[in-house]
C-alpha cells in the first residue's frame, strides 16, 4: 500500500503540474478590450499607495510648505492647522473633532503619510483640486508633518523619503471616523 | 366659470396641442416639431416635451430631500452642496426606487457632476494582473451581463451623530432615506478580473471614480470575485449622472462608499491601497483594522410613518422595507402596542438577496395613541437591534450617541413611530415624542457648542 503511494506521488505531482500550466497563464476568454503598455499604465496609475510607488518626481520641505499653507490653506484650516474645516460636512463629536492638527486630528490619525499627499494632490485647495504642482504637494505635506512633530523642518520630502515617514499610528487605526463592528 | 366650462376649455386647449402634434409629425421626417409649427406652449420658457421621455402626473410631487442649491458660489456652504439627497421612502410602493428618486451622496462636490460622453469613457484594469486591459463602454456592453436587484445604503444612513436630528428626522425619508433599491445591469467584476488574470498574492482591489477629485476606495478581492457588478444600467435605462453615468461599481450588501461612481480604474493590489478615501473606519471588535463587511439587518415602517396622518380609526395596511447585507430577509415582526406584542408581517415575494424587501400587515387602528415599530431577522439568524435595548447602553439622549464608538453611524436599530389620537404620526426615537419618555428627574443634555464655520440650518449629514 505504502509502496504504491510512494510510486504514485511523483506521478500525481507531475500531473498536477501539467494541469496547472494553462491555469497559471490564465488566457483571456473573451478577448474584448485593448491590452495596456507599461507606459499607458503609468499615466493612469496616479492614486498613491502606502509604498509610494506611484509618487511622481519633485520634492519640497516644510519651509517651502509654510508659504503655500499661508497663501492657500490657512484661511480654512487655520495657520496652526487646528481650525474646524470650514463648512465641514460632519459635526464634531465629544471625543473627536475633525481638524487636521493635534493628537486626534486627521494628520496624526493617518497610517501612511502617502495618504496625506494623495488627498492634497487630488482635492486641495478645495475648489481648485489638482492645481498644485507635485513639488508644492510635497512641500505642503512636509509642512503638515512638521507641525505634528513627525519630521524636521529641513527634511526633504520626495518619492523616496515620503513613504519612509513613520506615522505615529501606523499599526493601529486612530481614524476619527472609525467605525466599530 | 363652472366646471363644465373649464373642462370644455381644457379640451379645446388639448385638442389644439394634439393638432400641433399631428402637423409636426407630418411636417418633419424626424418626427420633431419644426420651429414654425411649434405650438405656443412649447415656446414658453420651461416647457418640457414629455412625449418622448415620459413625465409623471402633474399631481405627483414626491421629491428627494434636501434639494441641492442649483447655483453654487464660493459663498455657498460646502455642507449644503455635498448634503446627501435622500429618497422619500414614505412615498415608495413595492421595492424599486425610481431613478429620479434614488438617493445620492455627491462625491464630486464642490465640483459639478462629471459629464462623461459614452464614446470617451474608458475603464482600465491593471495592477497584479497578467493582462492589463482598457475597455470602452461598447466593449463592456459586449461581455456577458447580469441584471440584479440590490439596495445601496450610505455608510452614515440613519446616523445618530448629526445635529438637529429632531428637525431633520421627522419623516422616514429624512431619517433613513440614504438607501434605495434598483435593478442594476452590468458585467460581474469577477468576470473582468478573470479575463485579466489575477496574480497570486493579490488580496485587495482599488477602485477609482472619474470625478475631478477622483474618489478612491479599496475593498477585499474576495468580495470583488463574489457579487460585485460593474454596472451601466439602472432600472432598465442608463445610469443617471448623479448615480455614476456611464459606469459605476455596485458592491451589494456593503457600505455605499465602496460602490465607486463614474468608475474609471480598477487596480488589483495586495493590501488596502490607502489612497484618498481609504481613511480607516475599519476597526473590528478586537480594535484591529479589518476591512469592509456586510451591513446589519434593518427595517422601518414607511406607512404610517412620520409626517403622515391617518384620517380616522379603521383599517390600514402597515407597510415597510427590510434589508440586510447578509442576503435574504427571513422575517419581519411588527408591534402596534409599543413592543408588548409582535405579529409577523407578510413578505412580498419574491424575496431577493441584498434587495429591499417589502412587508405588509393589515391593521385596525382603534383611534387610541399607540407606538408602531418593525423588527427584522435575516438568513443568518441575525435580528435587528431594538432601539430600547440600545438605549440601555447608550442612554436616552442621542447626544450621548455621538461618540465615535457608539452605534451612531449607519444606525440599524428599530424605528418607533408614535400615532397620536389626532392620527398624526411622529418620530418617537427621540425628541418630544420620545418613547419611552426620559426617566423622571432627567433632562435632555444641552446640545454641544457649535464650532465656527458650522451652519446649523444646513446640517444634513
Amino acid at each position: 500500500m505504502r509502496s504504491t503511494l510512494n510510486f504514485l506521488l511523483p506521478v500525481m505531482a507531475l500531473f498536477s503540474g501539467v494541469l496547472c500550466v494553462p491555469a497559471a497563464a490564465q488566457m483571456p476568454t473573451y478577448r474584448v478590450g485593448k491590452p495596456l503598455s507599461a507606459e499607458e499604465i503609468r499615466r493612469w496609475d496616479t492614486g498613491i499607495g502606502p509604498e509610494g510607488k506611484e509618487l511622481p518626481p519633485g520634492s519640497g520641505t516644510a519651509k517651502e510648505g509654510k508659504e503655500i499653507w499661508t497663501q492657500k490653506c490657512a484661511q480654512c484650516h487655520g495657520a496652526d492647522s487646528k481650525s474646524q474645516f470650514a463648512g465641514n460636512v460632519r459635526p464634531p463629536t465629544p471625543d473627536n473633532n475633525p481638524v487636521l492638527g493635534g493628537e486626534k486630528g486627521v494628520i496624526q490619525s493617518r497610517q501612511f503619510a502617502t495618504t496625506i499627499w494623495d488627498v492634497i494632490n487630488r482635492y486641495m485647495p478645495l475648489g481648485e483640486g489638482g492645481t498644485l504642482s507635485a513639488g508644492e504637494v510635497y512641500a505642503t505635506t512636509a509642512y503638515l508633518l512638521y507641525l505634528e512633530g513627525i519630521i524636521k523642518e529641513d527634511d526633504i520630502m520626495d518619492a523616496k523619503t515620503l513613504p519612509k515617514v513613520r506615522m505615529p499610528h501606523v499599526n493601529d487605526d486612530m481614524s476619527p471616523y472609525k467605525r466599530i463592528y | 366659470m363652472n366646471s363644465k366650462g373649464r373642462s370644455r376649455r381644457r379640451f379645446l386647449r388639448e385638442g389644439a396641442t394634439l393638432a400641433g402634434l399631428v402637423v409636426g409629425a407630418t411636417g418633419s421626417a424626424s418626427g420633431q416639431i419644426a420651429g414654425s409649427e411649434t405650438p405656443p406652449e412649447a415656446q414658453k420658457p420651461g416647457f418640457k416635451d414629455t412625449r418622448g421621455y415620459g413625465d409623471r402626473s402633474r399631481f405627483e410631487t414626491s421629491s428627494r430631500w434636501p434639494i441641492r442649491p442649483q447655483v453654487v458660489t464660493p459663498e455657498t456652504p460646502l455642507n449644503t452642496i455635498s448634503a446627501p439627497s435622500r429618497t422619500p421612502l414614505q412615498d415608495l410602493k413595492g421595492i424599486i426606487t425610481p431613478n429620479p428618486l434614488h438617493y445620492y451622496v455627491d462625491a464630486s462636490a464642490p465640483y459639478p457632476l462629471p459629464d462623461i460622453a459614452p464614446r470617451e469613457y474608458r475603464l482600465v484594469i491593471h495592477g497584479m494582473v497578467e493582462h492589463p486591459l482598457m475597455l470602452t463602454l461598447e466593449e463592456l456592453q459586449r461581455l456577458p451581463s447580469v441584471s440584479r436587484i440590490h439596495w445601496l445604503e450610505c455608510t452614515g444612513n440613519s446616523g445618530m451623530r448629526q445635529r438637529n436630528y429632531i428637525q431633520f428626522r421627522e419623516t422616514a425619508g429624512m431619517a433613513h432615506g440614504m438607501t434605495s433599491c434598483a435593478e442594476w445591469t452590468g458585467v460581474l467584476l469577477s468576470l473582468l478580473l478573470k479575463e485579466c488574470g489575477v496574480q497570486k498574492g493579490a488580496s485587495w482591489v482599488y477602485a477609482e471614480g472619474g470625478e475631478r477629485a477622483r474618489r478612491a476606495k479599496s475593498f477585499q478581492l474576495e468580495k470583488a470575485m463574489d457579487d460585485v457588478i460593474v454596472a451601466y444600467a439602472q432600472n432598465g435605462e442608463a445610469i443617471r449622472p448623479e448615480s455614476g453615468y456611464p459606469v459605476r461599481l455596485l458592491v451589494p450588501g456593503w457600505a455605499g462608499h465602496n460602490s465607486t461612481k463614474w468608475l474609471r480604474r480598477i487596480k488589483v493590489v495586495d493590501r488596502p491601497h490607502m489612497a484618498k478615501d481609504d481613511w480607516g473606519f475599519l476597526v473590528g471588535p478586537d480594535g484591529k483594522w479589518m476591512g469592509e463587511r456586510e451591513f446589519d439587518p434593518k427595517s422601518i415602517i414607511t406607512f404610517p410613518s412620520g409626517g403622515q396622518r391617518l384620517p380616522g380609526p379603521g383599517l390600514y395596511e402597515i407597510s415597510g422595507l427590510a434589508w440586510t447585507g447578509a442576503g435574504v430577509i427571513r422575517r419581519v415582526a411588527v408591534t402596534t402596542d409599543g413592543g408588548r406584542t409582535w405579529k409577523d408581517a407578510q413578505l412580498q415575494a419574491p424575496v431577493l438577496s441584498k434587495a429591499h424587501t417589502r412587508f405588509r400587515l393589515p391593521w385596525n387602528w382603534n383611534g387610541e395613541e399607540c407606538i408602531i415599530e418593525s423588527r427584522c431577522t435575516d438568513e443568518k439568524g441575525r435580528t435587528q437591534a431594538l432601539l430600547s435595548e440600545i438605549r440601555k447602553k447608550w442612554g436616552e439622549n442621542p447626544d450621548n450617541w455621538r461618540s465615535s464608538e457608539s452605534p451612531g453611524e449607519r444606525f440599524s436599530g428599530t424605528q418607533p413611530w408614535k400615532i397620536t389620537r389626532d392620527g398624526v404620526v411622529h418620530q418617537a426615537a427621540f425628541g418630544p415624542h420620545l418613547t419611552p419618555p426620559l426617566a423622571p428627574g432627567t433632562t435632555a443634555a444641552a446640545p454641544l457648542p457649535l464650532n465656527p464655520g458650522w451652519k446649523d440650518e444646513s446640517c444634513f449629514g
